[in-house]
């Protein structure tokens, strides 16, 4: 296993310079010049611009101008936007509250998610399966804008059941709505991935086995049958992590939630490249461990599965 | 099981072929399936119900005659009535009309998607879980670079970059784009699907059982590998092609994907959204229409996952 770990952080290396190198390439490859708008309604001065070029390498090939990004990466340094504000500290602003988020999202999506599959896998065909089939077909429909709009006016508005805006400090108790938006999409996979596993691992003869053997329901369902359910459904949730994290751009721009979301959108839009690099690359990493976590998971929860 | 084939497998030629060959020979799966299928409520009435949303984007003026890009102010965000079944919208455009024109536009976007996200996204998961070593290794981490991307970034990044701000590119232009982008993004997650249920295929008796009787790599993986590892993958595609739907709505919300003068339901969507306080009614119709097709789709995933899967009977 640990000759495993280490192979797989080794291959870490390649994905992420691959993805690095996409989106530095993406973003400043976009056309058009670099400095428009920068200096409000005039163009910048040469000064500027000479100064500028040359902080960030813009008249080396694009690819010089990776390595030597990369090199400032390795040190820690994620660069300065445009204006000279670090890089570092706007991530460090804003990234806790998306984590925060993601990890609210992700609970709430893996107990909504995992009871409903579980219940409906168990028990077939009937009222409860068509409901949870219905509402999770609900929740993929509806695109979370739409969501997070309805919940925000409905509870935070006419209601008054929680505040239509989540205040600077994010506290748990405030993105328990905001969460369950980000959520609510994959919550849906979630429920309906258990169910079809559930399903089908129910007439496995391990399952019989156990039956037959006189063990309780609680012990055939929950070690057996659920162990080896929940295999793709953890896949999905570890990769879904990162997702969320990325996704949750509409979430925080609902709610008014000082993410990374709506640090990067703005940055894409204002052609603040390095800020755009630095983010996605810390998003890149939490996905890579995600995926490594999972793998790791697969074996524990599953002994067939071996790597060596 | 070992009746002789009727007219359904002679459709399939293989099936056909096999069947006449040896007789009293199981007939082939996907025949069976479809067998099972027309007998099946389910499938009955979404096949019904995606007929009437791809006639409606074939031929929308079949439904109505009223021009859904024709606006009146004076008749603003009116409520439903007997001239227009859906009300008025923000414009004062007829509702009913702009959500018969706009099946269209997201049909078209999400069904497109899909495709390529299967295509790409089983073709080589197949390949990687069933070949293994050095090729499994390259793919995985190519399909790791892009699945690294966080979803709607990496759409916002790709249009940003196609589109120059400022440009107005055509209708057909963005819908490649979005299609582009949604496939491109999303392709590693059924790669990912099918490469585990590949792996985990290929370790059983059967493919054990067809190897060494001699059966080449090509046969393992069309007749074993690719109907029993296709069921989860047909899942996942039709839940994803009302994600994808939304995914277009979604970006059209954020001023990146479809935009006005294009009719689409995430247009409308998205449009609506500034009014839903008073006029629910704009949201209503665009998400009940998007959520029927989703239902469609995803009912019709079920019934065919249920049909193909033999372990399920």
């Amino acid at each position: 296993m640990g000759r495993y770990v280490l192979r797989r952080l080794l291959q870490f290396i390649p994905v992420f310079l691959g993805t690095t190198f996409l989106i530095y390439t993406m973003v400043w490859a976009v056309p058009g010049d670099p400095f428009a708008g920068k200096c409000g309604e005039r163009p910048c001065p040469d000064a500027f611009v000479t100064v500028m070029t040359e902080r960030f390498n813009l008249n080396d090939p694009l690819l010089v101008q990776y390595v030597k990004y990369l090199g400032q990466l390795l040190q820690g340094n994620f660069g300065e936007t445009f204006s000279g504000v670090p890089v570092g500290q706007l991530i460090v602003d804003a990234y806790p509250t998306t984590v925060k988020l993601a990890v609210v999202a992700l609970v709430i999506e893996a107990v909504i998610g995992i009871s409903a599959g579980l219940l409906t896998g168990l028990r077939g065909r009937g009222f409860l399966d068509n409901l949870v089939l219905v509402s999770t077909l609900f929740l993929i429909a509806i695109p979370t804008f739409v969501t997070g709009y309805v919940l925000q006016i409905l509870l935070g508005l006419r209601w008054g059941i929680i505040d239509p805006t989540v205040s600077s400090e994010a506290a748990w108790g405030e993105l328990l709505v905001p969460g369950f938006v980000l959520g609510s999409l994959s919550m849906a996979y979630v429920a309906r991935l258990t169910r079809t596993s559930i399903a089908e691992n129910l007439r496995a003869d391990y399952v019989r086995t156990a039956v037959a053997k006189g063990l309780p329901p609680r012990r055939v369902v929950g070690i057996h049958l659920l162990r080896n359910s929940v295999i793709p459904v953890i896949t999905f949730m570890g990769t879904d992590l990162g997702a969320l994290m990325g996704g949750a751009i509409v979430t925080e721009g609902v709610f008014n939630i000082r993410g990374i979301g709506g640090l990067l959108f703005r940055s894409i839009l204002t052609k603040e490249g390095v800020t755009v690099t630095g983010v996605v690359t810390l998003l890149v990493i939490v996905y890579l461990l995600m995926n490594l976590l999972v793998d790791v998971l697969y074996a524990v929860l599953d002994p067939r599965i071996r790597y060596d | 099981m070992t009746e002789p084939t009727d007219a359904i497998s002679s459709t399939t030629s293989r099936g056909a072929y096999a069947a006449a060959t040896t007789e009293g020979r199981q007939r082939g799966l996907w025949s069976d399936a479809w067998r099972n299928l027309r007998r099946q409520p389910t499938f009955l009435i979404s096949a019904g119900l995606i007929l009437l949303v791809l006639v409606m984007a074939a031929f929308p003026q079949l439904f109505t005659s009223v021009d859904p890009t024709y606006g009146d102010l004076s008749r603003q965000r009116q409520l439903p009535s007997v001239d227009a079944w859906f009300g008025y919208d923000n414009q004062g455009a007829d509702i009913y009309a702009r959500v018969i024109y706009g099946t269209r536009a997201s049909v078209v976007v999400g069904v497109l998607a899909t495709a390529g996200t299967v295509l790409i996204g089983s073709t080589l998961g197949i390949l990687a879980g069933y070949y293994g070593g050095w090729l499994d290794a390259l793919m995985s981490r190519v399909a790791d670079v892009f699945f690294g991307l966080p979803f709607v970034l990496g759409a916002i990044v790709i249009l940003t970059t196609l589109n120059a701000p400022g440009s107005t590119p055509g209708p057909v232009r963005i819908v490649a784009q979005v299609v582009l982008s949604i496939a491109l993004l999303s392709w590693p997650v059924a790669m990912r699907i099918m490469r585990a249920a590949v792996i985990s295929a290929k370790q059983n008796d059967y493919v054990k059982a067809a190897r060494a009787l001699g059966a080449s790599s090509r046969r393992i993986i069309f007749r074993h590998l690719l109907p029993n590892c296709l069921a989860p993958v047909l899942v996942y595609a039709t839940i994803a092609l009302g994600a994808f739907i939304g995914v277009e709505a979604t970006l059209s919300f954020l001023g990146l994907g479809l935009r006005s003068p294009v009719v689409s339901w995430g247009v409308m969507i998205s449009d609506a959204r500034d009014y839903v306080r008073i006029a629910p009614h704009l949201l209503l119709f665009p998400a009940g229409f998007l959520t029927m097709t989703v239902l469609a789709f995803v009912m019709l995933g079920d019934a065919v996952r249920e049909a193909l899967d033999p372990k399920l009977r």
